[in-house]
């Protein structure tokens, strides 16, 4: 039992798990933090972007100012954004024989493990999963390759040549490991290796293992996955919410008695309330835009993007914002708004209930009807003929690296009427913001972060008491920043396991048992003995089938009718084959029985002599002697075997078999 | 209900102690007290919420779930009722349609009411498809995708090893809209299948759909009308569709209408849960929407006597009440206009009359309907045809197969066609009679892993897969069962050992020296037992295996030599046939 953690991001893992005979990835995450290093891809020409200047060393060599260029004091590479991936070196990933995953934030990196490492088997996901998963896939393949980049920068990759890079560059982990955007034909044939699963199915692996999702609440059939056999449960918790937003809500008695908990994805802001920063996103939204300002909201195209324009549906009329033009600009943002209404079975119970009447789950419908929400594919076409200010503007990438978010970034940054609201935790904003300074735009930070917090969670450990916690190194410490705030981290006892990139962890837990089904016939051959009060004991000789395995006990096969014919009587004239298959013997011999049954049984000239630790029974005509102790027996006798067969015959009458 | 009948399915299961009700459906063909099942099979006296353990929903058809709520509400029933999201999306629409019709129409007293419906779908646990539902520790229950309707689903039914698969309503061909009902191998006990067409091998869809399309154009290219009977759901989507793509491609004018005031809300359900419809309708929604139709509309009741031709689907699909047959009779006098019936009708009702060839129908008073307009029947109800169930038998690989939803006669040849081809057992009860099945549970136990790994390894022939022989003891606690070693539970019990020994003296001619004597009976064994572990020990003594073998010089007879054989009760085949060896003396020593 180990795990091998191929991601060091805690909400974006990627871990293997060998569980019996089996190689389990859970989620496939793909850190995209590292594209916060690279400059921003315009859609537009940028003269600011392109007129910025080349990095030069401190020694005045220019070698990597094509390559590296500087923007107000940091240091960002003109080349195609790159992602940094999981590790690949640490097992064979051919081997692995499923992937498992939680949700559609954390199967990013799936084409590159199923297209590149000779990955043979199947992945596990919810359809909702499956299909906004391939909406942001989508998203991402389209805003990077509509934007063709000549320049492929490596040299600063160079060990030498890093070393000598500005922080954050210099810091950067694994950029030999870096890799550009895969495509859409890599997408989709990643995509097929789908197979669709429904909360609280049970899925069987190879017969030994049994994988279960459930619901986490979280996002649009997010799930958590319960991975277990006949006596071991591993609960993999990965992106859970406690929050009621839209998804069903969290199951959360089913992760109970396991043997060991994995615990990812827990909120990147375990400060922020998240009402709270709805709240504010709303007051600084109705503000700009009565100022005559523009607001831009860099966001993925599903998940929280749901939740805000729901709450805005109800916030926009009494704020008087009735007349303020909504878009949603990004390639899949008609998909991503149609697809949320039909996912009715996956979401909260409010929701459910509106769509028995026949409604639309959620009310983006309704202001998409009345024409105050509008979705564009992109910022060409439509959407520059539609297009008014001042106005609100959801649209991707939220590292404003990519997507259409570049070209507001460019276009609004200017003016301190303006407001750009970071609500997406993923990314830091000051990082996302640097390639764009000097800034005029006014930056809200309202990160909303629905996953579990370090209170929730040590409330969820005490209602389901797994025996084990294994979690990400970063949740066992308190955050980097808030030094002081030990409440920030896991508190459990005995005290969470941590895992860090490329470790591999042993697994604190031991089998002992095993399922096997006793077939009908056998089970009516058995004879139960009643030892003590309550307890039956029945000795069983059987054949053990093992098959997918699958273990199953049978009668054995009647051994064949030997021949009445006189060679095949002398039956130990054949080397015994098989191991013989005699029971273990329990109990003592009553002294006085035992000699009255020999007497019985035709012995008269039974002697009895005391010894230290018991008697010897003597028989005197066949030159026998029975040593009787409290725990053993010894016949010591001439070699007359039906003689020996006799007094075997009767011991065993007095001994219990095991 | 449904036993050599079709209408009124409702189906008792009692599995290793657990009861289960399968369907509640209502008969079309009836308006006194057999419209609904007789629940005093279940218990006499006594209420059913104590003897049922569930009730499952296979479908929103009121064959299947009419009668819930006099079943829930007015008899008495207060458990879990299963159905999958579509279904109790719609059911209640349904009832409340059916309610209406009986009540409000027809003027009758002590049937359930608007209430009544709204309270029984307060116990109704809706399921996703292939979620397994715990009902109880030991009860639970998986439901399948089974075509037939938007949201109709098959059940299996599992406790412990023992398992019973419902399949409802199912289709094995995907239609229009809708995808091939599918089983995995699940080898039931027992599996429960419809049989509406266990004779009927239907030709090609493909044929069905062109047949109806000339029919319906040349009605309207001749200015006839054209009357479809469907229910609100289910086929009426599947034929929209197809006049619907129809009339696109052939530029037609003539209008189709929809009556009932369902529809816009059936077609809404539909596009809600488009996760249910078939793989193409899925891929493309988020472009087109199939169930938004641009030449289907509304009907209205004064349309009908429009001059003119048109195309009318219109509720209920048997003819036997409400919309469908006010049209019909306002249209049966003409030759030119035509009634298709797409689906099956049930005995009693004016679609099974005037399909059996009745053209002069008794009506309400007395009054006498001549029925001069075409009367056609197409089988379009999404069924598996005898194929199709014989298709879903071979995935399942049940044990036992049990026939319902189907015609006494065609079912006793379905019946020896599967008894044939499967070699199981095939029943069909008609209605109240009870099928006992025996099943051969086998019974799960823990083995201790010391003990299966020991036994592997004693196994570790080249093929570890070939069956070995093993010993265990099993030990039986307080409804626990676990095998484990012997040794493990004499343990386990606090007993100590017994060994039983035995040493035999064996008497040999041998004049040479102890030592010497002790070497040939060496390399004797050693000769013969070619698999064993001979071995010769510094003091003189032998071992084979674990018996042990020494050589004492006999005290009268120098000449003769005593071999004492020793070995355990454990090892006594090996001991005696060692014994019995050495008794026939050493072969002649070679130089």
């Amino acid at each position: 039992f180990f795990q091998y953690c191929l991601s060091g991001h805690p909400t974006l893992p990627c871990n293997v798990l060998k569980f019996k005979s089996t190689t389990i990835m859970l989620d496939c995450g793909l850190d995209m933090t590292s594209t916060l290093n690279f400059l921003p891809l315009p859609l537009v020409q940028s003269p600011r972007l392109s007129k910025l200047p080349g990095w030069v060393l401190k020694d005045g060599s220019m070698f990597l100012d094509k390559e590296l260029k500087e923007c107000s004091g940091h240091v960002f590479v003109d080349s195609v954004p790159e992602f940094c991936l999981p590790e690949t070196e640490l097992l064979d990933l051919s081997t692995v024989d499923v992937i498992l995953i939680s949700n559609y934030h954390c199967m990013m990196a799936l084409p590159y493990i199923t297209e590149y490492t000779g990955f043979t088997g199947t992945v596990y996901a919810t359809e909702p999963t499956v299909q906004i998963g391939r909406l942001l896939m989508e998203e991402l393949v389209n805003s990077i390759e509509r934007v063709p980049k000549a320049q492929s920068a490596s040299m600063w990759k160079n060990k030498e040549v890093q070393r000598l890079l500005p922080a954050p560059l210099k810091d950067a982990v694994e950029v030999s490991m870096w890799r550009k955007c895969y495509t859409m034909p890599e997408v989709n044939a990643a995509l097929s290796k789908i197979q669709l699963v429904g909360y609280s199915q049970k899925i069987e692996l190879f017969g030994a293992v049994q994988v279960t999702p459930l619901s986490s609440g979280y996002a649009l059939g997010s799930s958590n996955w319960i991975i277990q056999s006949h006596y071991e449960k591993v609960s993999y918790v990965s992106g859970s919410s406690l929050l009621t937003t839209h998804p069903q809500p969290m199951d959360q008695a089913s992760l109970k008695n396991s043997d060991v908990l994995i615990l990812t994805g827990l909120t990147q802001i375990p400060t922020a309330n998240p009402d709270g920063m709805v709240g504010e996103f709303c007051s600084n939204l109705a503000m700009t835009v009565r100022n005559g300002g523009n607001v831009l909201v860099p966001c993925y195209p599903s998940g929280v993007i749901y939740d805000l324009l729901e709450c805005l549906y109800q916030y926009i009329d009494s704020a008087g914002l009735s007349n303020v033009p909504f878009y949603f600009i990004s390639p899949v943002a008609n998909s991503s708004l149609e697809f949320s209404q039909i996912f009715a079975e996956w979401l909260c119970h409010n929701k459910q209930t509106k769509v028995y009447l026949p409604e639309p789950p959620f009310p983006h419908a309704e202001l998409i009807q009345t024409n105050k929400l509008k979705h564009y594919p992109s910022i060409h076409g439509d959407f520059s003929n539609d297009f008014k200010q001042p106005c609100v503007v959801f649209t991707g990438h939220p590292s404003l690296r990519f997507g259409d978010v570049v070209h507001f970034m460019e276009l609004w940054g200017k003016s301190s009427l303006n407001t750009v609201i970071f609500t997406e935790p993923d990314f830091s904003y000051l990082d996302a913001l640097a390639p764009y300074q000097p800034l005029a735009m006014k930056c809200v930070y309202c990160p909303i972060d629905t996953r579990l917090n370090f209170i929730q969670v040590s409330k969820l450990l005490k209602e389901v008491q797994p025996l084990h916690v294994v979690c990400p190194e970063q949740y066992t410490q308190p955050p980097p920043t808030q030094s002081h705030r030990t409440d920030l981290m896991i508190d459990c006892q005995p005290p969470a396991m941590s895992y860090r990139r490329a470790e591999v962890l042993t697994l604190p837990y031991k089998r002992r048992y095993e399922k096997i089904e006793i077939m009908p016939d056998l089970a009516d051959s058995l004879v139960p003995l009643e030892i003590k009060p309550g307890i039956s004991l029945a000795t069983v000789s059987a054949v053990l089938y093992t098959k997918d395995n699958k273990h199953v006990l049978q009668l054995p096969p009647k051994p064949p009718q030997p021949p009445a014919s006189k060679k095949r009587k002398r039956v130990s004239d054949d080397v015994p084959e098989c191991k013989s298959l005699k029971p273990l013997l329990s109990g003592s011999i009553p002294m006085d029985q035992f000699v009255q049954t020999l007497e019985k049984h035709g012995f008269s000239d039974v002697k009895v002599e005391d010894t230290a630790k018991g008697h010897i029974v003597l028989l005197q005509e066949a030159e026998t002697l029975i040593q009787l102790e409290e725990d053993s027996t010894h016949i010591i006798c001439d070699n007359d075997e039906p003689l020996r067969v006799k007094l075997r015959d009767l011991v065993l009458k007095f001994l219990q078999k095991f | 209900g449904a036993g050599q009948d079709v209408g009124r399915s409702c189906i008792l299961v009692s599995i290793a102690g657990k009861n289960v009700m399968l369907d509640c459906g209502m008969h079309m063909g009836y308006n006194d007290d057999r419209r609904f099942p007789d629940f005093s099979y279940i218990t006499q006296n006594g209420r059913l919420t104590d003897f049922l353990d569930c009730v499952i929903i296979s479908h929103f058809h009121l064959d299947h779930c009419g009668a819930l709520p006099y079943f829930s509400e007015m008899v008495g029933y207060d458990g879990p009722i299963y159905m999958t999201h579509p279904t109790k999306a719609i059911c209640p629409i349904l009832l409340e349609d059916y309610r209406k019709i009986t009540v409000d129409k027809k003027g009758e007293t002590n049937f359930f009411t608007s209430q009544m419906i709204k309270d029984c779908m307060k116990k109704v646990v809706a399921v996703h498809l292939h979620q397994t539902v715990q009902v109880d520790e030991e009860l639970e229950i998986k439901a399948y995708y089974a075509g037939h309707v938007l949201g109709a689903a098959m059940f299996q039914i599992k406790v412990g090893c023992e398992s019973v698969v419902y399949t409802g309503d199912y289709n094995m061909t995907p239609d229009r809209h809708l995808g091939a009902a599918w089983l995995d191998k699940c080898r039931p006990d027992l599996l429960i299948t419809e049989s509406t067409y266990a004779t009927t091998i239907r030709d090609s869809k493909r044929c069905r759909e062109r047949d109806f399309l000339k029919k319906v154009h040349e009605t309207v290219e001749r200015g006839g009308k054209v009357l479809i009977p469907v229910f609100a759901l289910g086929r009426a989507q599947e034929l929209c569709i197809l006049l619907e793509t129809f009339w696109e491609r052939m530029n037609l004018k003539a209008p189709i209408y929809f009556s009932t005031g369902l529809t816009e809300k059936a077609n809404h359900y539909y596009k809600l849960f488009i996760t249910w419809t078939n793989q193409k309708i899925r891929k493309t929604f988020v472009q087109r929407n199939m169930f938004e139709f641009k030449h289907i509309k509304a009907f209205d009741r004064a349309f009908a006597d429009n001059p003119g031709p048109m195309v009318v689907f219109a509720t209920p699909g048997m003819l036997h009440a409400g919309q469908s047959l006010q049209i019909f009779r306002k249209w049966a006098g003409n030759e030119k206009n035509m009634v298709i019936m797409p689906g099956y009708c049930v005995q009693g009702t004016v679609g099974h009359k005037i399909l059996s060839g009745q053209r002069k129908l008794e009506m309400e008073g007395r009054q006498i309907l001549e029925v001069k307009m075409q009367v056609e029947y197409m089988s379009f109800s999404a069924h598996a045809d005898a194929k199709g169930i014989m298709q879903l038998i071979r995935q399942a690989e049940p044990r036992n197969v049990l026939l319902v939803h189907g015609e006494a006669k065609k079912m006793e040849f379905l019946k020896q066609k599967i008894e044939q081809e499967f070699h199981v057992s095939c029943f069909m009860p008609a209605n109240g009679e009870t099928t006992t099945i025996l099943t051969n549970p086998c019974i799960p136990v823990d083995i201790s892993l010391g003990l299966l790994k020991r036994e592997t390894a004693i196994g570790a022939a080249p093929d570890a897969k070939r069956p070995r022989l093993m010993h265990g003891t099993l030990l039986m606690k307080d409804n626990s069962f676990r095998l484990v070693s012997p040794e493990q539970a004499l343990k386990e019990l606090g007993l100590a050992e017994h060994q039983l020994r035995f040493t035999c003296r064996v008497h040999i001619q041998d004049p040479r020296k102890e030592h010497e004597t002790v070497l040939r009976v060496y390399n004797h064994l050693k000769g013969v037992l070619k698999d064993y572990s001979v071995q010769h020990l510094p003091d003189g003594s032998i071992t084979v295996e674990s018996i042990l073998i020494q050589a004492t010089a006999h005290s009268e007879d120098q000449g003769t030599k005593v071999l004492l054989v020793s070995w355990t009760y454990q090892d006594e085949e090996l001991g005696s046939y060692l014994t019995s060896l050495l008794k026939k003396g050493l072969p002649q020593s070679t130089p």
